[in-house]
C-alpha cells in the first residue's frame, strides 16, 4: 500500500492564457499609434504613374494633396469625363488651390509652414493642360515644393 | 456577518475584445508612405528677364514632347529610353567639341576649382501630352542626373551619391562631399510654358 496515491488522470496541463490579453493589448496599441485614417474618399480615378528614381516622403503631416484624374464610374453621370481637380473632398477648380494652400498653411505650425509638400496625385491618363495650370497656381501662392506622386519600378519602357 | 469578498470580474473575455479592436485597427491602417519624384517650382515671374540672360544654343538640351507623345531631343526624333544616355553626354559635356556645352571654372569647397559645365536642359511639352509620358521624361532627366553623381563620387570620393545622401544624416563629411559632387552636377532643369498646338484631344 502507497502512501502517495496517484491523483487520477494525469494529462497535460492547459497552456496558461493568462498573458494573452496583454499581448493582444499591446499589438492593439500599436497599431492605433501607427494608423492613419483615410481622410479623403476617392472621387477621381487615380492611378499614378511609375518611375524608378523615386523617394519617399518623409513626414506625412507636412505632406498636402492634390488629386486630378477623371471622375469615377459613379460621378461621371453628373461631372462628366474630362479631369477635374479634387482638393480634401470635392471637386474644385483651379481657382480654387489659391485658398487651399492658404487653409492647408494655417492648419499648420507657423515655423513649418514653407516647409509643405504639395503631393500631386495625378493619373496617368490626364493630359498636362491641366496639371500645368495647377502648377502655375501653385508657382503664384509661392508653394513651389511639389511632388509627382509615383509608383516605384525597376524598368520603365516606351 | 462576516466580510464578504468582493468576487472578482470574470477577465476571460477580456482578450476576444482586445482581438476585435485589434482586427478593426488592422484593416483600417494604411502604412504606404507616399513617393514620388520632388521638385521645385521656380518663383512667381516678378520682371522680364533680361536680354542680356540669354543662354547660348549650344549650353540648352532642348526636349519638346507633342501631343501624341513623341520626343523630339535637339531636332532629332528618339524614343524615351534613349533620353537617359543622350542627356548623360549632354550633361557631362566634352570639351573637345563645340557643339557641347560649355564650362566655367567655379570653386567648389572640397573639390578645389573645377571646370563646370553649364548644362541647362529646356522641356516643353504640349497641353495634350499625356502626363504618364511626362513622368517619363522626368524620371529620365532625374535618372541620368542621378547616375553621373554616382559616377562622380565614386571616383572621387570612392563612394556612391547615393551613399554618400545616406549618410549626410549623420556625418558632416559626408554631407560636405555630397553637397560637393551636387554642385559638380547641378540639376537645372527649366520648363518652359507649354504651347496649345493641339492634335490629339
Amino acid at each position: 500500500m502507497s502512501k502517495f496515491r496517484k491523483k487520477g488522470k494525469k494529462g497535460q496541463p492547459a497552456v496558461n492564457t493568462a498573458a494573452l490579453p496583454d499581448i493582444v493589448f499591446m499589438l492593439l496599441f500599436f497599431f492605433m499609434v501607427t494608423t492613419v485614417m483615410r481622410e479623403t474618399s476617392l472621387k477621381v480615378i487615380n492611378i499614378t504613374p511609375k518611375a524608378t528614381e523615386v523617394s519617399k516622403l518623409e513626414r506625412k503631416s507636412l505632406v498636402a494633396y492634390i488629386y486630378v484624374g477623371k471622375p469615377i464610374k459613379s460621378l461621371q453621370g453628373a461631372f462628366g469625363t474630362s479631369a477635374r481637380i479634387q482638393l480634401n473632398d470635392a471637386f474644385k477648380t483651379k481657382e480654387d488651390i489659391a485658398l487651399f494652400v492658404e487653409m492647408e498653411r494655417d492648419a499648420r505650425d507657423e515655423a513649418e509652414r514653407n516647409m509643405i509638400t504639395w503631393s500631386l496625385k495625378v493619373d496617368q491618363n490626364t493630359k498636362m493642360g491641366i496639371v500645368t495650370e495647377v502648377k502655375q497656381q501653385l508657382r503664384e501662392v509661392n508653394a513651389l515644393k511639389i511632388n509627382y506622386s509615383t509608383k516605384k519600378t525597376d524598368k520603365i519602357s516606351n | 456577518m462576516g466580510k464578504r469578498e468582493i468576487s472578482e470580474i470574470n477577465a476571460g473575455s477580456m482578450a476576444d475584445i482586445a482581438f476585435l479592436l485589434l482586427i478593426f485597427f488592422l484593416v483600417t491602417t494604411t502604412m504606404d508612405t507616399d513617393t514620388g519624384l520632388i521638385r521645385r517650382l521656380p518663383p512667381p515671374p516678378e520682371e522680364i528677364p533680361d536680354e542680356n540672360d540669354k543662354v547660348k544654343q549650344r549650353n540648352i538640351f532642348e526636349i519638346l514632347v507633342n501631343a501624341n507623345d513623341q520626343l523630339l531631343v535637339e531636332g532629332e526624333y528618339l524614343e524615351v529610353t534613349e533620353l537617359r544616355d543622350k542627356a548623360k553626354a549632354f550633361i557631362e559635356s566634352d570639351p573637345t567639341n563645340p557643339e557641347m556645352p560649355e564650362f566655367k571654372e567655379t570653386e567648389i569647397p572640397g573639390l578645389g576649382v573645377v571646370a563646370v559645365s553649364k548644362q541647362i536642359i529646356s522641356l516643353q511639352n504640349d497641353n495634350g501630352t499625356s502626363y504618364e509620358m511626362y513622368i517619363k521624361v522626368q524620371n529620365e532627366l532625374v535618372a541620368a542626373y542621378n547616375e553621373l553623381r554616382n559616377e562622380f563620387s565614386q571616383q572621387k570620393f570612392n563612394k556612391s551619391y547615393e551613399e554618400l545622401a545616406q549618410q549626410a544624416g549623420s556625418s558632416d563629411a559626408a554631407k560636405e562631399k555630397m553637397k560637393a559632387v551636387k554642385k559638380f552636377y547641378p540639376q537645372r532643369i527649366s520648363e518652359a510654358e507649354p504651347k496649345k498646338v493641339g492634335g490629339a484631344e
